[in-house]
């Protein structure tokens, strides 16, 4: 991550020449050459499904019943918009995304402080909090169903243990809203967080020692070096973090499919979109929903890129 | 900053818990598998008892039906999926770090905006289209919507680490003597090789957590494991699947967590080098 050849000074002048030569020419074909199949293919692959969604959302259509197919313009939208079950979705998404990013932030810099400050087992602990990373979501949403649950789980044995009898060992954590919530988070969070860390870690990677140094010799506490050193440093690495596990976050679905499939209202706008699409074949409502997803998604990251200046090429 | 021995054992010591709440779901899975199916629902974190029937149950016993070819199905899509976006984004990823031309920025941007991408909206258009079409619940219908997860991201970290190469190198090397061919064999073929190879190991892992897809666009015949994991059934009736599944789930795990093992430092700079400022 040091060197960097081409300068972007260098390229900028290059651009601004009036006349190209040949030579730049047949490098500007051939860099499009060499880049247009890889280019045209990730186009192909997402924006013709996106558009034929668009498409679709504007009809009632049933997959069981394709000929009663019919146009019917913003319909679904107006559905979707007066329905409590799509507000409860977006609720849940809302809420998801918030509380675990905020809580994987924390916890993601304090690992990655850590991280950065040990000794001793360092790269034993480098190692151990990348596992999670490399687990299929299913089979963190499936290990944390059966820790919680009350035929196989052992949490509610151990939270008994803990507060001496007082926990009810036999409390059902997916049979209300709240505690179901909690273990689809934790989840979440326990796969997700090595991401945020090794970001952060980075971010903590790039700051000038000597900087902390200084402000250590001047009497500065680690809460003040914290959050008036660090944190300002590392501010790009953070907000990057922040945008990455907030889009994803907000496409929640595996953990929440398999341990709950939205019972006890814990649906998300993707399991919604998913159960509306495959299970009811309602392509044209499922299209709308996906269509509103999208536009939500996009949102977001246009709100983090203008309001929060997240300066995603200069990254490059 | 060096730690005083004090420091650095607090630091040690703290550690501890972080390490233990990575193990412990990891510990977990691996015990349910190896309960044998009587004490399956004893609520106790600790196997007292071995027992390889799970094992035995989805590799040669009623549920092997369902496993074996769908841990076929993973490692096809996603070998197949991995190839195809490694080899496009290297050509790509190689223009955008040697070559001057128009568009640079905008193909990163694409890249890094597709693959932000509410998976779901993809699939409501492609499961119409798929049963129109007939690649509904066939590899190829789950090789190409993969390509939507495994391409920008194949393009945005291949790159950043391209991007880092000291390309003039080979200059350096055909100056002293060396055909192109040696100098494209010697030089940048090693330069390059790990950077590639990482990114395909990022790429295969994002492709083999695919869950979204595989369970919308597949029935039966192309079932990759993460679904097939979901629709589990036990060796009766009256069984819960949970053995089956942790069994599953360890023996789809340990290859992985291997790689992640022995390739830790690369896959972390992959991670993190395209995005964070280099």
């Amino acid at each position: 991550m040091s060197t960097v050849t081409d300068t972007p000074q260098t390229r900028r002048r290059d651009q601004h020449r009036p006349k190209l030569s040949d030579r730049a020419r047949a490098e500007r074909k051939l860099g499009w050459k060499l880049a247009g199949p890889a280019f045209v293919i990730m186009l192909a692959v997402t924006a013709y499904p996106i558009l034929q969604a668009v498409w679709l959302s504007f009809f009632r259509y049933r997959l069981t019943d394709p000929d009663a197919r019919e146009f019917i313009f913003l319909s679904n939208y107006s559905v979707i918009f007066t329905d409590s079950l799509f507000y409860q979705a977006l609720w849940n998404t809302v809420f998801i995304t918030v509380v675990t990013v905020a809580v994987e932030l924390v916890l993601g810099f304090a690992i990655a402080m850590l991280m950065h400050r040990i000794v001793l087992p360092r790269r034993t602990l480098r190692t151990i909090v990348l596992i999670p990373y490399s687990i299929i979501t299913v089979v963190s949403a499936f290990a944390w169903l059966y820790s919680f649950r009350t035929d196989t789980g052992y949490v509610n044995g151990w939270l008994n243990t803990l507060t001496f009898g007082a926990w009810d060992a036999t409390f059902d954590w997916f049979g209300s809203w709240l505690p179901a919530m909690g273990v689809i988070m934790i989840s979440e969070i326990w796969k997700t967080t090595p991401f945020m860390s090794l970001l952060l870690l980075a971010g903590l990677a790039q700051i000038d020692s000597a900087m902390e140094e200084a402000a250590k010799v001047d009497g500065a506490t680690f809460w003040q070096r914290l959050f008036r050193v660090i944190l300002p440093n590392m501010k790009a690495a953070i907000m990057v973090a922040v945008l990455f596990r907030t889009l994803d976050a907000f496409r929640i679905f595996d953990n929440v499919f398999v341990m709950t499939r939205g019972a006890n209202n814990t649906e998300t706008l993707s399991t919604l979109a998913y159960k509306q699409t495959i299970d009811r074949v309602e392509i044209g409502m499922g299209s709308a929903l996906s269509v509103v997803l999208f536009l939500l998604v996009f949102a977001i990251a246009l709100i983090f890129i203008r309001g929060f200046k997240v300066d995603l090429a200069g990254s490059k | 900053m060096d730690a005083t021995p004090k420091q650095k054992w607090s630091l040690a010591a703290v550690s501890i818990p972080v390490m233990l709440w990575t193990l412990i779901p990891l510990f977990w899975i691996f015990s349910l598998a190896v309960k044998p199916q009587s004490i399956q629902a004893d609520n106790k974190y600790f196997p007292r008892e071995f027992s390889w029937e799970n094992f035995q149950l989805i590799t040669t016993g009623t549920a092997s039906n369902l496993f074996n070819p769908a841990l076929v199905n993973s490692i096809v899509v996603c070998l197949i999926a991995t190839v195809i976006s490694v080899v496009l984004a290297t050509f790509c990823a190689y223009a955008i770090a040697r070559l001057n031309f128009p568009g640079k920025k905008l193909i990163l941007l694409v890249s890094l905006a597709v693959s932000f991408f509410p998976v779901i909206s993809l699939v409501t258009p492609l499961f119409d289209l798929w049963r129109n079409i007939g690649l509904f619940d066939t590899i190829p219908g789950l090789v190409i919507p993969y390509l939507s997860l495994t391409l920008p991201l194949s393009i945005w970290v291949l790159s950043a680490f391209f991007q880092q190469i000291p390309w003039e190198m080979e200059q350096a090397a055909q100056v002293d003597g060396a055909t192109s061919w040696q100098a494209f064999r010697r030089v940048i073929v090693p330069l390059a090789a790990p950077g590639v190879f990482t990114t395909a190991l990022i790429t295969f892992f994002t492709a083999w957590n695919d869950f979204v897809f595989a369970i919308s666009l597949t029935s039966e015949n192309a079932r990759t494991v993460p679904a097939a994991l979901a629709f589990f059934t036990g060796a009766s009736q009256f069984e819960q699947p949970t053995g089956a599944i942790s069994a599953a789930a360890v023996i789809v795990t340990i290859p992985v967590v291997i790689l992640v093992l022995i390739f830790q430092k690369r896959i972390v700079a992959g991670l993190t080098s395209g995005a964070v400022k280099g």
